[in-house]
């Protein structure tokens, strides 16, 4: 070993505002994280999960079933309505709930299951910074795979109908789309931050995990005032064709976009605050767990 | 707070009913502390406490003057080798470095250089770009010591360091340590290794049971232990028996008994300065021919057996 020793403490560089310290703290936590994320034996699950839209639009859109109902190819409105409920039902119920349940719960949990974490508590690093980090590590990951996935649907959707001429550029098929991929975004954005803090409380998520997704399936029975708390009634009042929720649905009026979005918003920053809070009485104590 | 030293204010740690520390009062100066103590006697509890990785249940602790509730200001002084033999998946022994030293703020070259630095300090360079999963028991315990100090930080608290590590890493590692101390560093050891601990620490800390039962330079803590543990010293001369007679009147000496191979005998005192001038003068005036001198229990491995009641050898 060398004997060669120099003193001295850390003295981050951009000496000054704490900003600029914080900025590159999360880059720093960006780099590790997104590429486990991407990288990681836990990637593999959630590339499997992306990839069912993809490859079920794939199949409607290859398969004549001679003027069957089915068939998107015939029907432009039948097409665009069986999309809106596949976009509901299968991406943003099942493919980004699951999937951000399982990028944001594993942001910390992963890491305690992995005896991993208290490498970040022994930085100068404020946890709340960590908590940042992390969340935003979270969201890269889960909106690239899941907007590629809501992108990879609608190419076979268009495809099927004639691609791209025909519905994509002409009327409203490139506001559609953008629509779509906007409520994907606000999907990982408001799921994210609501996986991320049960990972943070809760020992074993799953449950609580399972609880809120009984809670957004159920929405739809709810009162009026009940239904307004959760994610997915505002998910749904984006939509830009909108899905019938069946005879037994309770009918609200969707909430317009300048209230969702900044809803949405402000409840991320809501749960995020919790998060912080959490973290920060956050022990170490992996045989515990 | 004292800005020099670190301090625990009446701290108590308590997991649920079960107790971590109890009413630790500490003040640990610069220089090598070694905690000793049994398996399970708070030692791990102690160095958590320090770096915040749990909180106290009562009492206040002070690092150089910072709260461990602040990791912002505490991890740019402090730097942890802690005993959990896990890392972050796939990363290099050079990426595990570099990378923590980026989250620490620091800019990409400065990581860069200062990683390479804490590789070469711990003797890592050609396996450096290997993954850690690949690493052997000691190579990881080298790398989390070269990440726990690659900030260089002021106070090093170092768990167990020393395990897993070869005999020419050790001895290494304790050169490297004892230089670090030289320079006004904080090193805060806890090791099983009594011998070792004995040799490069400038003071102990003994503690079983979440208690602290004592602390301060070995001798220092064995003079304390004087009276319930008398020192016992091994006198080799000619004749034994004749020096027996005439230092076994004196006050100084509690027991006088001959060693099995008639060629010395062990002396017990509880006063070891007075003994040493009482030595001198029977040498003097009864001509006899003094082969060797030698504390027989005045090291660290004594000192736990008086205190906790077992061998040190094997203990942690």
């Amino acid at each position: 070993m060398s004997a060669a020793v120099e003193v001295q403490e850390v003295k981050p560089e951009a000496s000054g505002h704490d900003w600029s310290l914080w900025l590159r703290q999360i880059r720093a936590i960006l780099r590790i994280e997104v590429s486990k994320n991407f990288w990681g034996k836990r990637a593999l699950l959630l590339y499997l999960l992306a990839v069912i839209p993809v490859f079920l639009m794939f199949l409607a859109s290859i398969i004549d079933t001679e003027g069957g109902g089915a068939d998107i190819r015939r029907d432009w409105q039948r097409a665009q309505l069986g999309f809106a409920l596949t976009y509901n039902v299968l991406i943003l119920r099942t493919v980004v709930y699951f999937g951000c349940a399982w990028i944001f719960m594993n942001l910390f949990r992963g890491e305690v299951v992995d005896k991993s974490l208290h490498y970040y508590f022994l930085c100068a690093l404020r946890r709340e910074v960590l908590v940042t980090g992390k969340y935003i590590s979270g969201l890269v990951a889960s909106i690239v795979l899941f907007t590629m996935s809501t992108v990879g649907s609608l190419f076979f959707l268009y495809y099927a109908s004639g691609y791209p001429a025909n519905h994509l550029f002409d009327g409203r098929g490139m506001t559609q789309c953008l629509t779509y991929i906007g409520i994907t975004i606000l999907a990982c954005v408001g799921y994210g931050a609501v996986f991320m803090v049960i990972g943070l409380f809760f020992r074993n998520p799953i449950i609580p995990a399972l609880l809120a997704y009984g809670w957004e399936w159920v929405n739809f029975l709810m009162p009026p005032l009940l239904k307004k708390i959760s994610i997915i009634h505002y998910l749904h009042s984006l939509s830009p064709i909108p899905v019938s929720e069946g005879p037994l649905a309770t009918v609200v009026d969707p909430t317009p976009a300048w209230i969702s979005v900044p809803s949405m918003i402000v409840f991320t920053a809501v749960v995020l605050f919790l998060a912080s809070v959490r973290i920060r009485r956050m022990e170490i104590s992996y045989g515990n767990e | 707070m004292n800005n020099q030293s670190i301090t625990f204010e009446n701290v108590s740690k308590f997991y649920g009913e079960i107790l971590g520390v109890n009413r630790v009062n500490l003040t640990i100066a610069p220089g090598i502390t070694s905690l000793v103590g049994p398996n399970g006697s708070g030692k791990t509890t102690l160095m958590n406490l320090m770096t915040g990785l749990i909180q106290p249940t009562r009492g206040r602790i002070s690092i150089l003057g910072v709260s461990p509730s602040n990791p912002q200001e505490l991890f740019r002084k402090v730097g942890y080798c802690g005993q959990f033999d896990s890392f972050p998946r796939g990363m290099t022994g050079y990426e595990f470095v570099k990378s923590f030293l980026s989250v620490h703020g620091l800019s990409p070259k400065v990581a860069e250089e200062r990683a390479w630095r804490a590789i070469e300090r711990v003797d890592l360079i050609e396996a450096a770009h290997r993954k850690v999963a690949a690493y052997s028991k000691g190579m990881r315990q080298r790398i989390r010591l070269a990440q726990s100090i690659a900030h260089e930080p002021v106070v090093m608290i170092l768990d167990e360091p020393l395990n897993g590590l070869d005999p020419m890493a050790r001895a290494e590692t304790i050169r490297l340590f004892r230089q670090l101390a030289q320079e006004g560093q904080h090193l805060i050891v806890s090791s099983h290794i009594l011998h070792e601990v004995d040799k490069m620490s400038d003071r102990v800390v003994l503690i079983n049971n979440g208690y602290i039962l004592a602390e301060g330079g070995v001798m220092g803590v064995r003079e304390e232990k004087m009276e319930e543990h008398p020192m016992q010293i091994l006198i080799r001369c000619d004749r034994p028996q004749e020096f027996a007679a005439r230092v076994f009147a004196s006050d100084s000496v509690v027991e006088a008994a001959l060693h099995q191979d008639k060629q010395g005998l062990f002396i017990k005192t509880r006063n070891a300065d007075a003994f040493y001038q009482l030595l001198n003068k029977v040498v003097v005036e009864n001509g006899i021919n003094i082969e060797s001198v030698s504390p027989v229990d005045d090291d660290l491995n004594a000192v736990y057996h008086y205190l906790i009641g077992s061998n040190g050898g094997g203990q942690s």
